[in-house]
């Protein structure tokens, strides 16, 4: 019963987006009153039916009912609580239907809270989110039902992939989701802002929290991914340029232009045309990623499924979506006033840099990510990987951190360039002296990684230095946020530096009482031992680690073994300390008896994760800082409301 | 298709590995597939290719990030070549003789790949001239 009212919840809802974009269409064309305060309603009950079939999926996984083929096919009556939870979205069909749920509870958010809007751009971008939801619905009711069911039930069910069964899976695509669907919203608001001939700074200003949230959970979905594979993967690393990890980065890069436009569009009211089209390649990313990854073009831990109609079905979605928008853009892109204009040196300026470079880079991750694809069509066979990106997309990185340092140090509209100068001289010679420092010191780093830890040197002071001379109670919090986030760029790219320059690795096999140094520290293998857990057994290497005459402490990387279905995982033991990681693994048994020990120390590569965190709260800090100010903004004009009120 | 070739790849991959391991084909993987070279400059030089070696059984790896004995064979081979003197260089082109370009993720510049490495370069300047052309229009 409980499947068959998931089906019908999202069989409702499909029929309530339908009427939604229905309502849009007349509402605008008819300037009908009563149908334009009908649609508010309908998107919210539209989200709560969604967020029900999500609610039923998730209960028919957690009561393991095997007469439901997907809980039969991805999940097993042994497994603990929180993954057989998580696993309704660790497939294919669940999956989808989070990205669903998400898409109709984000509609339901922007009916209930958005104010500032003028009412028919409202009216039209619930209409385009109500389309976009339409396609979503029809790719999950007519190409992957996940409450499809199973006669005769089985007995039990095949399982979780062992890779998966980790908390990072609860957070992970939840996370990613909500950032892909947070640029749909900002979609439906530039194609709400162009039907309605309403491109300006209002319109920016109530898009801006959506791209910034959205652009937050990005930003902590490929942190958190990024540190999963590095601990998961058992090899150290942490970004291995996956065509699915561009699919997350992507529409990061693209949240991130967008994210710095619309700030120009709603303070300064410049880049109008510009972010619209930022605003159509933001979704169309996050559409292109879930193409990859759902469609079964890649082989990955990601692609749950391989289904050739299925991925011909959402690349149909993506062709109309796209191709539509951007029909609309073209037609209506003559009527979008020019903005506000501004100087060769000023910070607009600074910021178009910030987007193009930006904008290049998304360029090279798309035509790196899609060439080995293409090229496979005409039956050529190549790689597309680390080599390639680290040249083409590393020197315009770089280039992007020294826009970054400058950009927040220029003034609005004009600026003179001597003053400039004067204003980054500090973080110069910084970044100078940082590099004579590496130079000296450690000659063979290489010269990307000692340009990367110079440049994360000056930038760091580049970053704090819009707080210079500045009354810090009297700043707004979105300054902070700025400040933050860029701060946290250094951090990350300090990290990635120190990573590549300084890593040290030892593999070896070692018998019992062995001993193998690695930077610091000694390791001796003192034996393996038997682990039993809820579904699986493991071999944990008892590892005792000494360094200098400190105490010696224990680590336990394990080799663990899943039955279903039956997998090996490497469960690596990491010890962090406040200059690096220890990571250790403990590999098969050799022929002649010794073991596999795979051990790295890597100094401050915990800066990446750290960077990535501050950048995030950067943004979270920012977002809190908007809406403090605008609500500010809606008491003062409520206030002056009350005393004309009562004095005129 | 795809996937035959690939398999076909595989096979003919793991049966030139029997080949060259000659006598005894775990010695060999035992010595070098999880152990590093005990020459420090050599083992950087084998640790920076193995780096760009696709895993080619695996979902997106490169052999240096992989537990499939695929790629065990394959780090135990180009250890085993750069031990011996050979440079990353031919041993990388060795591998792209026999397996094709599929095997590197530094995808070697020829008519195939000219449109992907010169796309960045494109954009670059496409990029630069509409800022350029934005900018210049704006200051009238």
């Amino acid at each position: 019963m409980i499947a068959e009212s998931g089906l019908a919840a999202l069989w409702f809802a499909a029929a309530l987006a339908l009427l939604q974009v229905a309502l849009a269409g007349l509402a605008l064309r008819l300037r009908n009153d009563d149908m334009t305060a009908a649609i508010r309603p309908v998107a919210m009950v539209q989200g709560l039916l969604c967020a029900g079939a999500m609610a039923c999926l998730i209960t028919v996984f957690a009561q393991s009912d095997m007469s439901v083929r997907l809980v039969f096919e991805n999940s097993s009556a042994v497994k603990p609580m929180l993954y057989k939870i998580a696993g309704a979205w660790g497939n294919h069909e669940g999956s989808m239907l989070l990205w669903v749920t998400i898409l109709g509870l984000a509609g339901a958010a922007v009916a209930l809270f958005e104010r500032q809007l003028e009412q028919r751009t409202l009216t039209a971008t619930l209409g385009a989110q109500a389309v976009i939801a339409l396609g979503f619905y029809a790719f999950l009711l007519f190409a992957s039902n996940p409450f499809a069911r199973l006669w005769p039930p089985a007995a039990d069910g095949q399982g979780l992939n062992p890779l998966l069964q980790d908390p990072g899976l609860a957070l992970h695509p939840p996370t990613l989701y909500v950032g892909y669907v947070g640029l749909s919203v900002a979609f439906s608001f530039a194609v709400g802002a162009l039907v309605t001939r309403d491109v300006g700074p209002q319109f920016a200003r109530a898009m801006r929290p959506w791209v910034l949230g959205a652009w937050i959970f990005l930003t902590l979905g490929i942190t958190a991914g990024s540190y999963w594979a590095y601990y998961e993967l058992g090899w150290g690393g942490w970004w291995f340029w996956d065509p699915v990890e561009n699919a997350s980065l992507m529409p990061w890069l693209a949240a991130t232009a967008l994210l710095h436009s619309v700030s120009v569009l709603a303070t300064r009211d410049g880049l109008r045309a510009w972010t619209v089209m930022l605003a159509v390649v933001a979704f169309s990313m996050s559409m292109i990623g879930t193409f990859l990854v759902r469609s079964g073009v890649l082989t990955s831990v990601h692609a749950f499924a391989v289904d050739p109609e299925r991925g011909t079905f959402i690349l149909v979605l993506l062709a109309l979506y796209i191709g539509g928008a951007l029909a609309l853009f073209g037609a209506r892109i003559g009527t979008v006033r020019q903005g506000n204009t501004f100087d060769l040196v000023s910070r607009e300026a600074g910021l178009v840099l910030n987007n193009l470079l930006l904008s290049v880079i998304l360029g090279i991750v798309l035509i790196g990510t899609l060439y080995p694809l293409v090229a496979q069509g005409f039956g050529v066979q190549l790689s597309v990987g680390k080599p390639f990106f680290d040249k083409t997309a590393g020197p315009i990185a770089l280039a992007l951190m020294l826009v970054l340092a400058v950009g927040p140090l220029l003034r609005w509209r004009r600026d003179d360039a001597q003053a400039v100068l004067g204003r980054v001289t500090i973080p110069l010679g910084v970044a100078i002296l940082a590099a004579v420092i590496l130079v000296l010191l450690t000659p063979r780093a290489g010269a990307m990684p000692i340009l990367g830890l110079a440049f994360a040197a000056g930038l760091a002071v580049a970053s704090v230095a819009p707080l210079w001379r500045r009354n810090l109670k009297r700043t707004p919090w979105f300054i902070f946020g700025m400040v933050l986030a860029h701060l946290g760029v250094a951090v990350a790219v300090a990290g990635m530096a120190s990573d590549s320059a300084f890593t040290q690795e030892r593999l070896t096999a070692l018998r019992f009482g062995e001993t193998a140094t690695v930077g610091p520290y000694d390791v001796t293998l003192k034996g393996v031992k038997p682990v039993v857990g809820e579904n699986w057994s493991a071999i944990a290497g008892v590892l005792i680690v000494k360094r200098g005459t400190d105490r010696p402490f224990v680590m336990e990387p394990q080799q663990r073994f899943f039955s279903t279905p039956p997998t090996t995982t490497n469960e690596s033991a990491i010890v962090t300390r406040w200059n690096g990681q220890l990571y250790t693994v403990l590999g098969q048994q050799n022929a002649d008896g010794r073991w596999q020990v795979r051990l790295w120390w890597k100094p401050f590569v915990t800066l990446i994760w750290i960077g990535g965190a501050m950048i995030a709260l950067g943004g979270l800090l920012a977002l809190i800082g908007h809406m403090r100010r605008t609500m500010k903004m809606r008491r003062r004009a409520r206030e002056y409301d009350e005393w004309a009120e009562a004095w005129l | 298709m795809t996937r035959w070739r690939l398999i076909l790849a595989v096979v003919v991959l793991a049966g030139g590995f029997a080949m060259t391991a000659s006598a005894d084909p775990t010695a060999q993987q035992d010595r070098y597939a999880y152990t590093q070279l005990p020459d420090a400059r050599q083992e950087a030089k084998a640790q920076a290719l193995m780096q760009e070696l696709r895993c080619l059984v695996c979902q997106g790896q490169s052999i240096a990030d992989s537990d499939a004995d695929l790629a065990g064979d394959m780090r135990a081979m180009v250890r085993e070549r750069i031990a011996a003197g050979e440079s990353p260089d031919r041993v990388r082109r060795w591998l792209i003789e026999r397996y094709g370009d599929y095997v590197t993720y530094d995808p070697p510049f020829n008519w195939r790949t000219a449109p992907l490495w010169l796309a960045p370069l494109v954009l670059l300047i496409a990029g630069g001239w509409l800022a350029a052309r934005t900018i210049r229009r704006r200051r009238r």
